[in-house]
């Protein structure tokens, strides 16, 4: 445990003191900000607009908050997610590989666990930083609207454990290189790869296509955005999580043998 | 404190390490000495738990490399050939850093990475960057992360390498003081710095341990020892009994032939005995023809003229 924690400390010392953090997060804020700004613009609009039309015509369309603006908000996090953690994580195992402090982890009495652990938390940690700023959005929806905070929270769940398994998976991808362009881009290449594979299920047969679509990171993620919390789709982000944790266990136990 | 029993280790085809043993006591600083890629780094990797060896065992204080590797890596200090260093953290967050996956007690890891940075001299960079440290300083910011949880058993791998001369010096004289109460592993490729820190000497060469021994006695060996080849013409058998007959030779080994007329002898005779003009009466006194004889360097010495043999300059 002791071992972890100084593990984590050391990865986020070292996330704040290169600029690295600062500027993936000042991206993200202007990125969402932007969009944040344009949802809640059209939203307004189209309110208007109905208030109008109701007052000639009567009968007034039901405008949900939650629908318009907060979905697409997480929808959009988790888009941009997929970019900025492989950049997060690309750093976390090429670096010790390529300048050496590889040797001083592995001959220094600290589990190869260990280490994985500390850095995924740290990284974890530094990603719900980030997506703790949108935090901001939803104040001012609520403070100029009636948001239903229940899905907004369960948003928020779901981000975090897609996160934690986008994380999973850059840290496996940097686990396998010394070079953390190469970590990059396999990150972002398998990620990209899990995005999409749900559609995968049009052009095959319809039980590979159960198979295809339940892999899919996104086809988990949807339920969370509606306000549903469901336990199988917590189950597959921890297993998910799980699976490539261990995977980069055997990658790094792998290299000693080399 | 150290026992490395019949250790191989080998990359694909190629074998680094070839089937070694040495021990090292309690205390004894012992000089791992051999050219570069002769098996050094590879066997303090092995050591140090980096690498599993192929075949063969290695304890230290007890505990087997592979089988208790957590146990063993609480007990020593590592310092590769190229420091592991983090190049944006400060010295004194780095040694704490170091105290603290080390299993240093919370409570003592402060001091004990001041008083590192006391005893390697880095009390005035405690809170420099070390990306921004000179070559020198670097170096002894490696030896004081194997420091730092003062370990039983320090291995250290080329430990004055990229250092200017007075800081040579002082590094030496640190290994020196730490000898005795820890076990110190150090290997180099330079002649006199053994000579200077060391107890015991290996040396290795292409995986194989060429000899062990005190740096006095390796440098008499060196400065004495007689070889001298010779090629005769007559039976092999015969030659050799006859050389053998004489009494300062120590070894004859057959080089060339063995069923032909001529024969190339190898005779290995005692330190300062020249038996050349000996040899020489002995065949021809005996009716053999003698074709060639000249001297021959030991094979430690052809080991050694890959060594620096003199201090670098600068």
């Amino acid at each position: 445990m002791r071992n972890i924690a100084a593990i984590f400390h050391k990865e986020l010392k070292t996330y704040f003191t290169s600029p690295i953090a600062y500027v993936l997060a000042a991206v993200f804020l202007v990125i969402t900000g932007y969009f944040f700004y344009g949802m809640t613009v059209t939203f307004s609009n189209e309110c208007l607009y109905y208030m109008q039309y109701a007052s000639r015509y009567g009968g007034m369309p039901a405008l949900n908050l939650n629908q318009q603006v907060i979905r697409g908000m997480f929808g959009l996090i988790s888009f941009i997610s997929l970019f900025i953690i492989p950049m997060l994580t690309m750093r976390l195992y090429a670096e010790e590989k390529r300048s050496g402090t590889m040797e001083l982890l592995m001959t220094s009495p600290v589990r190869i666990t260990e280490t994985l652990l500390g850095k995924f938390f740290a990284c974890f940690s530094l990603y719900a930083v980030i997506i703790g700023l949108t935090v901001l959005y939803q104040i001012i929806l609520g403070v100029y609207g009636h948001p239903d905070w229940g899905p907004v929270l369960s948003g928020y769940l779901g981000t975090l454990l897609m996160g934690a398994a986008f994380i999973a998976v850059g840290i496996f991808a940097s686990s396998v290189t010394e070079s953390q362009i190469i970590a990059v881009v396999l990150g972002f290449g398998a990620l990209l790869l899990f995005w999409v594979i749900g559609s995968a299920s049009i052009f095959t047969r319809p039980g590979a296509g159960k198979i295809f679509s339940y892999l899919s990171i996104l086809t988990h993620m949807l339920p969370f955005q509606k306000g549903v919390i469901d336990t199988q789709h917590i189950l597959f982000y921890l297993s998910f999580i799980g699976f490539f944790l261990f995977l980069t266990v055997k990658v790094i136990e792998s290299q000693r043998w080399r | 404190m150290i026992e490395v029993e019949h250790l191989s280790k080998y990359f694909g085809r190629t074998t680094a390490v070839d089937n070694i043993s040495f021990r090292v006591e309690k205390g004894e600083i012992l000089g791992f000495l051999g050219p570069n890629g002769a098996g050094k780094t590879t066997t303090m990797r092995i050591l140090t738990c980096f690498l599993p060896a192929s075949a063969g065992t290695a304890r230290v204080a007890g505990y087997d490399v592979f089988k208790d590797s957590l146990e063993v890596r609480k007990r020593i200090g590592y310092l590769p050939e190229n420091p592991p260093l983090y190049n944006d953290m400060t010295v004194r967050y780095f040694l704490e850093f170091n105290a603290k996956i080390k299993g240093v007690e919370p409570k003592q890891q402060r001091s004990r990475a001041e008083a590192t940075m006391e005893k390697c001299g880095l009390q005035e960079v405690k809170e420099t960057i070390i990306g921004k440290l000179s070559r020198g300083y670097k170096q002894r910011v490696g030896l004081a992360q194997a420091l730092v949880h003062d370990p039983e058993v320090l291995i250290l791998d080329e430990p004055t390498i990229g250092l200017d001369p007075r800081q040579i010096i002082e590094v030496r004289q640190l290994i020196k003081e730490l000898g005795g109460e820890h076990t110190i592993i150090l290997s180099t490729h330079i002649l006199p710095e053994v000579s200077v820190t060391c107890q015991r000497v290996v040396i290795i060469n292409k995986g194989k341990i060429a000899a062990v021994d005190t740096p006095e006695n390796l440098t008499a060996r060196l400065k004495g020892s007689e070889r001298v080849y010779v090629e005769v013409e007559g039976p092999v058998d015969q030659v050799e009994q006859r050389i053998r007959q004489i009494p300062d030779v120590t070894a004859v080994s057959v080089e060339s032939g063995g069923n032909g007329k001529r024969n190339g002898f190898f005779v290995e005779s005692k330190v300062k005995a020249d038996v050349r003009s000996q040899l020489a009466a002995a065949i021809t006194s005996s009716g053999f023809g003698l074709l060639e004889m000249r001297r021959v360097g030991l094979s430690l010495e052809e080991i050694f003229l890959q060594l620096t043999t003199e201090e670098a300059e600068g």
